[in-house]
């Protein structure tokens, strides 16, 4: 017990007071804009999120769960798929028709069995593995990490997540790179024992992710080039959505806030000037 | 010294000017005060409200092959018990003979189903006394008997005897097809 | 200034009650009438926001109690939860989450109000000495506050720094555990976290009442820091102080909204919205910034217990300020020498907090590599963190007494009304005397 305490300490403090350990670099995140940026009035395209959500679908769900998202958030409003004739988005059909599509686990009521049926929109979106070891068994060791708020847990956001989605090169000679790891310069890592080029040590790491994406992978209903650049921004964009639905309300009640309070500020200002009028201070 | 400055102290007298208290600029400050608080307020009561995943569970569809004829099958709608029961021949017409019948809670049996629906009874499976689960078939109306505090209910869900006041409660519910049924 | 009572019950209701329990009696006294000094300036209007942003965290907090599980496997999904499917809790927690950071806004701008103006001078010891306990009190929640979303910072900051008491010879390794609950932090640790992160709030309350309580006996310090002398000096708090503190309020509220509405999540980090994994541990282990000056100190020092004895001493030097200054002078208006000191000490505790974010091996000006002392790199932020922390107990062990005694302060004006009116009232014939240039 002592020496667990002891060696979780030393992790703690591995950054304390000795000598830093790794040092790890990455690029910064490549310079891409969405509709949502501007922090006052940015907005989703909704266009953008449906074709983002087929990425999702159809290439990154193989691997990676998003168990805190709901079929029905794809009918809530700012999402997907919001239609204004469903204010309920349990109604909407379009929603129910997507999660139709999807089978999900569930336990027959007779029976006690485990059964697989067609999702409804109360239904979360399916895990593609049933647990940890499952998932570390089909992606050679690495756990791909659950999507719902990974906009969020990564410096950089959608812009991080689309240099990792379009930024795969292939390795610079001197670059040893194990089987089942890819190189990435966006990735965060130290490649310095793996480098025996010339040079200086090459910026990033490697990730157990192989490039997801490829020219023409997911068909765009609308008609959008089916680019890997296309695919990124948008699963991009799809994923910021999932991580903060909530976003477009934040922001349409934050501006009618924030106008309220310029006005009450400048009254209570008024009214103290007035009160004070007569006083030396 | 310090009371020579004029005007250093507020003379509430001085030319008229009413102090403060009274001064449009503060009644429209005290109003906007009372509007932000409003707003406020609203979200902290209305976070209290039914959340989105309950909602989401508000509605259920339930298909009705499963359900044999005589027979009810019990599922969980809103944390309550809901009866889905199909009707014989026979309790129907039982039913429908004491439409005009000294009921508690006067209904006809049509009131109680859907048009062209009559074997179809789907009743929230709470008695209206104080929260018990009637039990399928019990009571001499065949319909429902309530162990808690004795209430008997007959083929249409109706109280006909025992301390309940009202009928089993009729939900919101519509066929979306001749075998599914969407509650809620 | 506990003059006597001038509240009139008015109405037979008041009357009653008035002499049955003298509350509505004490609510006059101490808000509407109260004899405040007519000079005080904008950084006196932060007791105010700090008494709103407490009654804010308490009613958010509250709320998101009835959402939140306070459970290892339910803590993450359950506030993810709250920002999602509860009507509003995207506002409620974004509210309290950044209602955190405005709350040590505050308390820190009070705090060096408190140190210019000399207001933890005598009489008003024990005000200041509540205050250092309501200081430390927030320090306790906002730590505990800040493991219950059990996210990798919250978990690994929690494992850092309940390890600190690892440090202390003896029992330390007994305290670790009976804090823990456990042999790690876990789920003991984030229930009992949880409720103490909920009962700390009233008792922040309760000091917070005896800190007014405290304040009102000497009455409030003032710029000059010059005694009220009549009653002329002063000015009824309502609602003099009541729409100049509403007025501060709207401006802190305006700043509070931008972070609320336009950049929730920036006061925070990322990594924070990675589920907690004991088995990895982040990059760069943060606390929240507040608490950056602090770490900075934990690290400059190159020993373990040695540095939990600077964290803490940090803090404890606060208490026994107002024993360490020997000047007679109050207010740094006066005190030129000392105004310099101080703004040094400003610099000192900003460069400290800076430092606490950075890598402590990380060069200061990049690319430099000059010689190694100790055991790092001269041109490294753990030595820009020594220094910076060796002035900040320098300016309280040392500056602070000798400066009282060698400085020559200003003439201090003999009464609040006397000098400056910055606001020479529009007064009609016979106008005020010129106000002389104040010091």
């Amino acid at each position: 017990m002592l020496r667990k305490g002891l060696a979780l300490a030393a992790l703690g403090f591995a950054f304390l007071a000795g000598p830093a350990l790794a040092a790890t670099t990455h690029e910064e995140p490549k310079d891409i804009h969405w509709s949502f940026d501007n922090p006052v009035t940015g907005k989703f395209d909704q266009e953008q999120l449906q074709r983002g959500y087929k990425v999702y679908r159809e290439v990154c769900s193989a691997c990676h769960s998003m168990n805190l998202v709901y079929f029905r958030n794809l009918g809530q409003k700012g999402g997907p798929f919001y239609d204004p004739k469903y204010p309920n988005p349990n109604d909407n059909p379009y929603v129910k028709s997507l999660a139709k599509d999807i089978q999900v686990k569930d336990i027959d009521s007779d029976t006690g069995d485990q059964i697989s049926r067609p999702g409804t929109s109360a239904d979360k979106f399916p895990a593609p593995f049933p647990n940890e070891p499952a998932a570390r068994a089909s992606n050679g060791g690495a756990l791909p990490p659950d999507l719902s708020v990974i906009a969020k847990a990564r410096e950089g956001g959608p812009a991080y997540i689309y240099s990792i989605l379009t930024g795969f090169v292939t390795p610079p000679a001197g670059l040893t790179v194990q089987p089942g790891k890819y190189y990435n310069p966006y990735f965060s890592g130290d490649l310095t024992s793996a480098w025996s080029g010339k040079g200086k040590v090459p910026e990033g790491g490697v990730i157990g992710m192989p490039p997801p994406l490829a020219p023409g992978k997911v068909t765009f209903d609308d008609g959008t080039p089916s680019t890997v650049a296309n695919q990124a921004r948008d699963v991009a964009a799809f994923l910021m959505w999932a991580a903060e639905p909530k976003m477009e309300e934040r922001k349409q009640f934050g501006l009618g806030a924030m106008i309220y309070l310029l006005i009450f500020t400048g009254l209570l200002y008024a009214s103290y000037r007035r009160v004070w009028r007569n006083v030396a201070h | 010294m310090a009371d020579t400055v004029v005007g250093a102290n507020p003379d509430p007298h001085v030319s008229g000017d009413d102090p403060s208290r009274r001064d449009f600029i503060h009644i429209v400050t005290g109003a906007a005060a009372v509007g932000a608080v409003a707003t406020l307020a609203w979200p902290l009561v209305d976070q209290m409200n039914p959340a989105g995943d309950t909602l989401a569970l508000a509605s259920i569809e339930f298909d009705l092959t499963k359900v044999v004829e005589g027979q009810q099958v019990v599922v969980k709608w809103r944390g309550k018990p809901l009866f889905v029961r199909n009707r014989t021949p026979k309790e129907i017409a039982e039913a429908i003979k004491d439409d005009h019948a000294d009921l508690r809670d006067p209904q006809t049996d049509e009131e109680r189903h859907k048009p062209g629906k009559a074997n179809w009874l789907i009743l929230i499976g709470t008695c209206t006394h104080l929260g018990c689960v009637p039990t399928f078939g019990g009571g001499e109306y065949g319909g429902w008997f309530c162990p808690c505090h004795g209430s008997v209910y007959d083929t249409s869900g109706r109280i006909r005897k025992g301390p309940a006041p009202k009928n089993l409660v009729v939900p919101d519910y519509a066929f979306l097809s001749d075998t599914k049924v969407k509650v809620g | 200034m506990s003059g006597h009572s001038t509240y009139e019950p008015k109405t037979g209701f008041e009357r009653w009650l008035d002499m049955r329990l003298p509350i509505v009696r004490m609510a006059y006294d101490t808000a509407i009438t109260f004899p405040t000094p007519k000079n005080l300036n904008y950084w006196w209007t932060f007791g105010g926001i700090l008494a709103l942003m407490l009654v804010m965290q308490i009613v958010t907090g509250i709320v998101l109690a009835m959402h939140y599980v306070p459970q290892v496997d339910y803590a993450f999904n359950s506030v993810e939860r709250i920002m999602r499917d509860v009507n509003y809790g995207w506002l409620i927690r974004y509210m309290h989450a950044n209602g955190a950071s405005m709350f040590f806004v505050a308390v820190y701008i009070h705090i060096f109000r408190n140190l210019y103006y000399g207001s933890y001078k005598a009489p008003r010891e024990v005000l200041w000495i509540l205050g250092c306990i309501i200081y430390l009190l927030m320090m306790a929640t906002a730590f505990m506050g800040y493991v219950l979303p059990w996210g990798q910072m919250s978990f690994h900051g929690a494992v850092v720094i309940t390890n600190l008491l690892g440090a202390l010879p003896v029992v330390g390794n007994a305290i670790t555990t009976w804090l823990w609950g456990g042999f790690a932090v876990d789920d003991p640790t984030l229930n009992r976290f949880f409720s103490l992160h909920y009962l700390l709030p009233f008792m922040i309350a309760g000091v917070v009442a005896l800190h007014i309580w405290a304040l009102h006996v000497p009455g409030n310090n003032n710029p000059t820091g010059v005694n009220v002398k009549s009653k002329e000096d002063t000015v009824p708090f309502h609602p003099y102080y009541t729409v100049k503190d509403g007025f501060a309020i709207g401006v802190f509220l305006l700043l509070f909204g931008f972070f609320v509405f336009w950049q929730p999540n920036i006061l925070g980090h990322a990594d924070n919205y990675i589920p907690a994994n004991p088995l990895v541990t982040p990059q760069h282990i943060v606390p929240e910034w507040y608490f950056l000056p602090f770490y900075a100190i934990l690290r400059a020092v190159p020993n373990k217990l040695g540095g939990v004895l600077g964290m803490f001493g940090a803090i404890a030097l606060l208490f026994v300020l107002p024993w360490l200054d020997t000047s007679k002078v109050r207010s740094m208006r006066y005190r030129p020498t000392a105004r310099l000191y101080f703004f040094i000490f400003l610099l000192a505790c900003i460069v400290l907090g800076f430092c606490g974010a950075k890598l402590p091996d990380d060069p200061v000006i990049p690319g430099v590599t000059s010689f190694t002392l100790i055991d790092s790199d001269l041109n490294s932020y753990v030595w820009l963190s020594r220094i910076a922390a060796l002035y900040y107990f320098a300016y309280f062990l040392i500056v602070t007494p000798v400066l009282g005694l060698t400085e020559t302060p200003l003439p201090v004006p003999e009464s609040i009304s006397a000098p400056v009116l910055s606001h020479p009232a529009a007064a009609p014939v016979g106008a005020a005397a010129s106000p002389e240039k104040r010091g």
